[in-house]
């Protein structure tokens, strides 16, 4: 029996550098695409080039006499056995929900939908031959535009899947005055109109693609016992399940490997055709079969993010205090209703309230089928939405009424001492402080001076304006408690499992659900696991992303690993050190009402004994000397279900300098202090929020999933579809408060979305105060150059993006024919 | 992501490569050359485009370097964006050209990438283009009968395609010494690993104050590359200051036909010319 | 198939090849130097990034018969022999440089040549020299100040100690 020693340092709190790193720093890191099997064979799809087609007939002769093919294979080679892809969320009891075959064998319902795959020795082999599938379409009208699909039924327009009647899969309401949580909005606004202010606005939520650093890959063995898929996933958990439930392969024949996966923000929370259809290939020939797609396919069919109209009413009082909110939302689930699918915009009807105390509260989405890629949640799901919308109208409401945007605010939101708070959309509330956080920033900021600056610019005709903008977020995160989703009719439960194991030579595995693809679960869930076990931070190993080694678990997505997950392992921990102190008391020959535990060790109150919680693990091991009838073993397991969500929150200050003879706009200086309860790894959060930053001010002035009138995705490669470089973003200027969540023990709160959820209307409400003196009130996301300018000009928010791609790659110029004269090169 | 299958020759001169241009052009193969190939390689890994064989210059040493020839720089087709940006040479003699190159893609493209083969690839918003028809510089192409000299103004003839015949090479570019004169590129682009939307070449020089001479070529304003011919005229005798400028550099895109694309419109291109301009030449002219 | 022989991170390798296979390929199929990554189509994401003959390049865009007779160096060879990381590959460590880690890679191998460039470059010139290289993940904070780091120029490590745990 060792001496006390030195109580470790405590580890929550504390900046760890990640252990994750040093894997991924030297290129030992182990991607799906780098998986390699004896005898593998390698997968090429081809894809519908039409947005909406009957596929007439296959023509796979020459592709399968093409040099190492193994097979070609269309949908109705491939039947039933292809499974199918599930929607876990029907929003609605009588949803409208089209049946998702992986691959089709009859219609193709958008561009980039695959009708066939080519099965060869290498990857290049399976493109050459893919090249060779003819496939004969007798093309379809196709359902684009989202507002007027949403009409189609009446007015005889086009179908994205002409069987169901109407392009409408659900609406989904939500009224405070029916809920009893609030009053009546229609009351609300028809009193603003005769005595009060009120804002209607519609704004436009572009599409987004998520576009993760590494596209997706997939590999199936199918030889052993079980059938193992490694897969660039979010959810291997729920993958398994998606796969047994609709393959008719039981679940334990199945064992699903997330290996590292490179990002995913949401787009990586999918059963994917692809996945179905490697599984079902892998099946069919008994041979591992990888696939990897290129970029332009994941541009093309790895699903797409927001992509709604709100339709907003405000109703106020002449000195600025909110008497109601009306949201009406069309959100376009494209082709398919995806595995959150329709549920995304409802997530965001608990939030368009924000952190204001509205009376009365009215919330409707249509959710519309249309032919393009599908959508679902990316990094913030229905919540960037909501939050955008009413940011954006409380600035308005403030130019209304010629005040300061966060005057108008403070009037209105939620103080710190009426916390808990239900609110009018019927949500507790755990803890905040809105004033604190705003206050920092606004001190970090300079506001003042800011302001100052950007009057004298105004008064001088500067042809650089400055504007600020402001964004005061909240969001619900942690998802989710089971009975809410429950209530909601989501198809799956909210809580998280963990499980500690402790070795035999004192080193601790740690088993978690949640499923990281670059968040630094590993350094953060060690840091946990150290502080309650009093073991070194070293000494602790996570596990996850294995279906084999963590058998129980809901993944990563919805800011739900630390706030579910983590609490599982608190409590996992804790049903450890409550087996063990039995065995303590034995060991040390002391009564168990005597033996207390803290720093890893066990000690006997009053004396100088005591006994690590790791020797415990060691004795267990041997087992030579345990109390009667005690089991040998001191591993333990928890599955969490939190009772409610957890809220976070935070003030986002953003300059821009807008140059009005051109439109371009350059971010001058942003900085945000984000009340994120307590924080674990203060590294880690400030790189979630620096990169959650990025995602939101790129959605306010760069990406966009555009599409042709023929349905064609023209922002298919990454010269058109925009992501920031390092040349275009600033230094942010990062603060928290904190206000503990009473939500788990830890008292932490979500941080992988705060930053993109609170970013976009801090972004856009800046450009628009920049430019409000020349009329404008709007511009529409992303703000382009163009736009702005427009916007300047001649009023309005400038309009769609229409227009074709660059033609630097485009198939039309192609290098081809006059051009092959050129010495191929350069830039 | 991955080619269609090529056959391949790396020939180690210029006679070399002009023979086997030769022998598949007359065999009916469908040839592509490849310089430095950073815009090839995308479109062959697109498949936009599928050779049958490829002629890598790559090995061609003959082709590299920049040399003074008196009243020119001579830069060897195959030279990298990075060699002709760190020419103290060209720095001193064709600084618009160093000043594009500054922005030209990214810093490993730069260091693959051929000042010929961006040239040849004639992408109307590549950056050098301009420059050269700013710069008034002169192409060197060698064929079966011989060499012969392009001008840069003849030597753009449409999206992606230029004098340079099937059965040529291009080998050289002649740039006239502008030593003394001022440069600047505006490179207008909405993220920084963008093509120009826009982007003006000036060049100009000073006598006390007033525009003696001005050069301007504009990128992506058409299917070629275009020289702003009206706006160079009338910059001549005036002051180089916003007011002398502004004028002139309204007339820009006289005559252009820009495209219309998602990053902007034709309308707005011809604006952001006569912005680009005005801005370029007072920052050529400081 | 073309034979090619060439250096890659200090071994000498030698392979028959299809003229058609790019360099990137040919170093992860080939030698199992996975530890370069293949991001885009069209050489935008620079994730590829390696060193040709001491200077950067996207594998992703060049042939791997193009560097017959080259030396190319991955970020697996950037590690002293005795594993001692490079000060760069330590510096994306120290500053949380990196969270889902697929763009590493590239960027440290972009970063080493930015620097062997312009050893103390201001944040302006970090940001264009990092242009050709994209991440999703960072927001790009963290790298920047990674690098100022690796360069002994501009704040040291990041953001934690300003937060309130």
């Amino acid at each position: 029996m060792t001496a006390t020693q030195e109580p470790l340092q405590a580890e929550i709190g504390r900046d760890r550098r990640r252990k994750e790193d040093q894997r991924l720093i030297t290129g030992r890191t182990r991607w799906t695409d780098n998986i390699t099997l004896p005898g593998m064979l390698h997968l090429a799809m081809v894809r519908s080039p039409f947005a909406h087609a009957r596929i007439t007939n296959i023509e796979t002769t020459a592709a399968k006499a093409s040099t190492n093919v193994v097979a070609v294979l269309t949908g109705a080679d491939l039947g039933e056995g292809q499974g199918v892809c599930i929607n876990a969320w029907p929003v609605v009891t009588d949803q409208v929900t089209p049946a998702h075959v992986p691959m089709p064998s009859d219609r193709v319902a958008f561009a980039g939908e695959t009708v066939a795959v080519v099965v060869a020795r290498t990857a290049a082999e399976a493109r050459d031959a893919a090249e060779l599938v003819e496939v004969d379409y007798d093309v379809l009208p196709a359902a684009l535009d989202l507002k007027e699909a949403a009409l189609a039924h009446e007015n005889g327009g086009a179908l994205a899947h002409p069987d169901l009647g109407t392009n409408v899969s659900a609406v989904w309401r939500f009224d405070s005055a029916e809920a009893g949580t609030g009053g009546d909005v229609e009351a609300a606004i028809a009193e603003a109109r005769a005595n009060g202010i009120v804002i209607e606005r519609e704004y436009r939520q572009q599409r987004l693609i998520p576009a993760f650093m590494e596209p997706r890959s997939v590999v199936v063995d199918p030889t052993g016992e079980q059938i193992t898929v490694w897969s660039a996933t979010q959810i291997p958990h729920i993958l398994r399940f998606a796969l047994a439930a609709t393959t008719g392969v039981p679940e334990s024949k199945i064992r699903v490997i997330a290996p590292d996966v490179g990002g995913g923000f949401g787009g990586k929370l999918q059963q994917t055709p692809e996945e179905m259809i490697a599984f079902a290939v892998a099946r069919r020939l008994g041979k591992p079969v990888k696939f990897t797609e290129t970029r332009s396919e994941s541009l093309l069919t790895a699903h797409h993010g927001r992509d709604q109209w709100q339709r907003l009413t405000l109703a106020a009082t002449k000195d600025g205090t909110v008497t109601g909110l009306k949201v009406d939302l069309l959100a376009d689930l494209g082709a398919y209703v995806a595995i959150v699918g329709g549920g995304v915009p409802v997530l965001g009807a608990f939030m368009f309230n924000a952190i204001y105390k509205f009376p009365a509260y009215q919330f409707q989405t249509t959710n519309v089928l249309t032919n393009k890629t599908w959508t679902d949640a990316y990094r913030g799901a229905g919540r960037p939405e909501a939050t955008y919308a009413i940011e954006r109208l409380m600035t308005e409401l403030a130019a209304e009424l010629g005040v300061d945007p966060l005057e108008v605010r403070e009037k209105n939101w939620i103080k710190h001492e009426e916390f808990p708070f239900t609110t009018v959309a019927g949500l507790e509330y755990d803890s905040g402080n809105y004033e604190a956080a705003t206050a920092r920033a606004k001190e970090m900021f300079g506001y003042d001076a800011l302001r100052a600056e950007q009057a004298e610019r105004r008064a001088s005709g500067d042809r650089v304006q400055l504007g600020l903008g402001v964004s005061t977020f909240t969001e619900m995160c942690g998802l989710a408690p089971s009975r809410v989703l429950g209530s909601l009719n989501y198809g799956a439960g909210g809580w998280e499992h963990a499980e500690i194991r402790m070795l035999a030579t004192g080193k601790v595995e740690v088993i978690t659900g949640a499923s990281a693809h670059g968040q630094g679960h590993e350094t953060a869930f060690s840091q946990i696991v150290a502080d309650r076990l009093g073991v070194p931070f070293e000494d602790v190993e996570v596990l996850h992303g294995d279906t084999q080694i963590s058998h129980k678990g809901l993944d990563t997505y919805g800011s739900r690993s630390l706030v579910v997950g983590g609490e599982a392992l608190v409590r996992a921990v804790d049903k450890v050190i409550e087996k063990a102190k039995p065995i303590a008391a034995h060991l040390l020959e002391a009564s168990v009402d005597d033996v207390e535990f803290g720093d890893g060790r066990f000690s006997v109150r009053g004396t100088d004994q005591g006994m690590a919680i790791t020797e415990i693990a060691t004795a267990v091991f041997a087992a030579h000397n345990l109390p009667d009838g005690t089991e040998p073993s001191i591993d333990a397991e928890a599955t969490f279900d939190p009772v409610n969500f957890n809220y976070p929150h935070g003030t986002h200050l953003c300059a821009v300098e807008v140059d009005t003879e051109t439109g371009q706009v350059t971010m001058r200086k942003y900085v945000c202090c984000d009340d994120i309860g307590n924080v674990i790894n203060p590294l880690i959060v400030a790189g979630q929020v620096h990169g959650g930053l990025v995602q939101g001010i790129a959605q306010a002035l760069w990406e966009e999933a555009v599409y042709d009138e023929n349905g064609t995705l023209v922002t298919g490669s990454f010269v058109d579809y925009l992501l920031p470089t390092a040349a275009d973003t600033i230094t942010f200027e990062v603060d928290h408060t904190t206000s503990p969540s009473t939500t788990n023990t830890l008292g932490t709160k979500g941080v992988g979305e705060a930053g993109t959820i609170a970013s976009t209307p801090a972004v856009v409400n800046a450009v628009v105060d920049a430019v409000r003196q020349f009329g404008v009130t709007d511009i529409q996301m992303p703000c382009t150059p163009e736009r702005v300018w427009r916007a300047i000009n001649s009023g309005g928010s400038g309009g769609e993006t229409t227009g074709a791609a660059a033609p630097h790659f485009d198939p039309a110029t192609g290098m081809s024919g006059t051009v092959d004269r050129a010495e191929g090169d350069v830039q | 992501m991955i080619p269609a299958a090529f056959e391949y020759v790396a020939p180690t001169s210029v006679e070399e490569a002009l023979a086997a241009l030769a022998e598949h052009g007359a065999a009916g193969d469908d040839v592509k050359i490849i310089a430095g190939g950073q815009s090839l390689l995308p479109v062959l890994r697109m498949r936009l485009n599928a050779p049958e064989w490829v002629i890598d210059l790559g090995r061609i040493d003959a082709l590299r370097g920049i040399r003074d020839e008196g009243d020119h720089l001579a830069i060897g087709a195959m030279t990298t964006h990075h060699d002709v940006g760190h020419s103290a040479l060209v720095h001193e003699h064709a600084l618009l050209i160093s000043k594009a190159i500054t922005h030209l893609a990214d810093a490993q493209v730069r260091h693959r990438g051929t000042f010929g083969g961006a040239l040849a690839h004639a992408d109307p918003a590549g950056d050098l283009g301009a420059p050269a028809l700013a710069l008034e510089a002169t192409f060197v192409i060698q064929g079966p009968g011989g060499t012969r000299t392009v001008p840069a103004a003849e030597f753009f003839v449409d999206l992606f395609e230029t004098a340079i015949s099937e059965d040529e090479i291009l080998t050289e570019v002649h740039v006239p010494k502008r030593g003394g004169w001022g440069a600047s590129y505006e490179k207008f682009v909405r993220i920084a690993h963008q093509w120009p939307i826009v982007a003006v070449a000036a060049t100009v020089r000073t006598e006390g104050g007033t525009i003696a001479e001005a050069r301007i070529g504009l990128t992506n304003m058409g299917s070629t590359p275009v020289r702003a011919h009206a706006a160079e005229q009338a910059l001549v005798g005036q002051p180089a200051t916003e007011e002398g400028v502004a004028a002139a550099a309204a007339v820009a895109a006289e005559g252009t036909n820009p495209p219309s694309d998602l990053n902007g419109d034709a309308d707005y291109r011809r604006h952001l010319a006569g912005v680009l301009t005005r801005r370029a030449v007072l920052a050529a002219a400081g | 198939m073309t034979r090619i022989s060439l250096t890659v991170d200090g071994q000498q390798v030698s392979d028959d090849v299809e003229p058609r296979m790019l360099l990137v390929q040919y170093l992860r199929e080939k030698l199992g130097k996975t530890g370069t990554v293949i991001g885009c189509d069209t050489s935008n994401c620079g994730a590829c990034t390696v060193h040709l003959d001491g200077t950067s390049v996207k594998s992703c865009n060049v042939l791997a018969v193009q560097v017959d007779g080259s030396e190319v160096t991955t970020i697996e060879g950037l590690a002293g022999p005795d594993g001692a990381l490079h000060p760069v590959q330590e510096s994306f460590r120290e500053c949380h440089g990196l969270q889902c880690g697929f763009c590493t890679p590239g960027m440290i191998m972009q970063t080493v040549d930015l620097l062997k460039e312009n050893p103390s470059p201001s944040e302006e010139a970090i940001r264009l020299g990092l242009e050709g290289n994209l991440c999703r993940c960072t927001g790009y904070h963290n790298i920047v100040r990674a690098v100022q780091h690796a360069a002994g120029v501009g704040s040291a490590a990041t953001s934690g100690e300003e937060v309130s745990a």
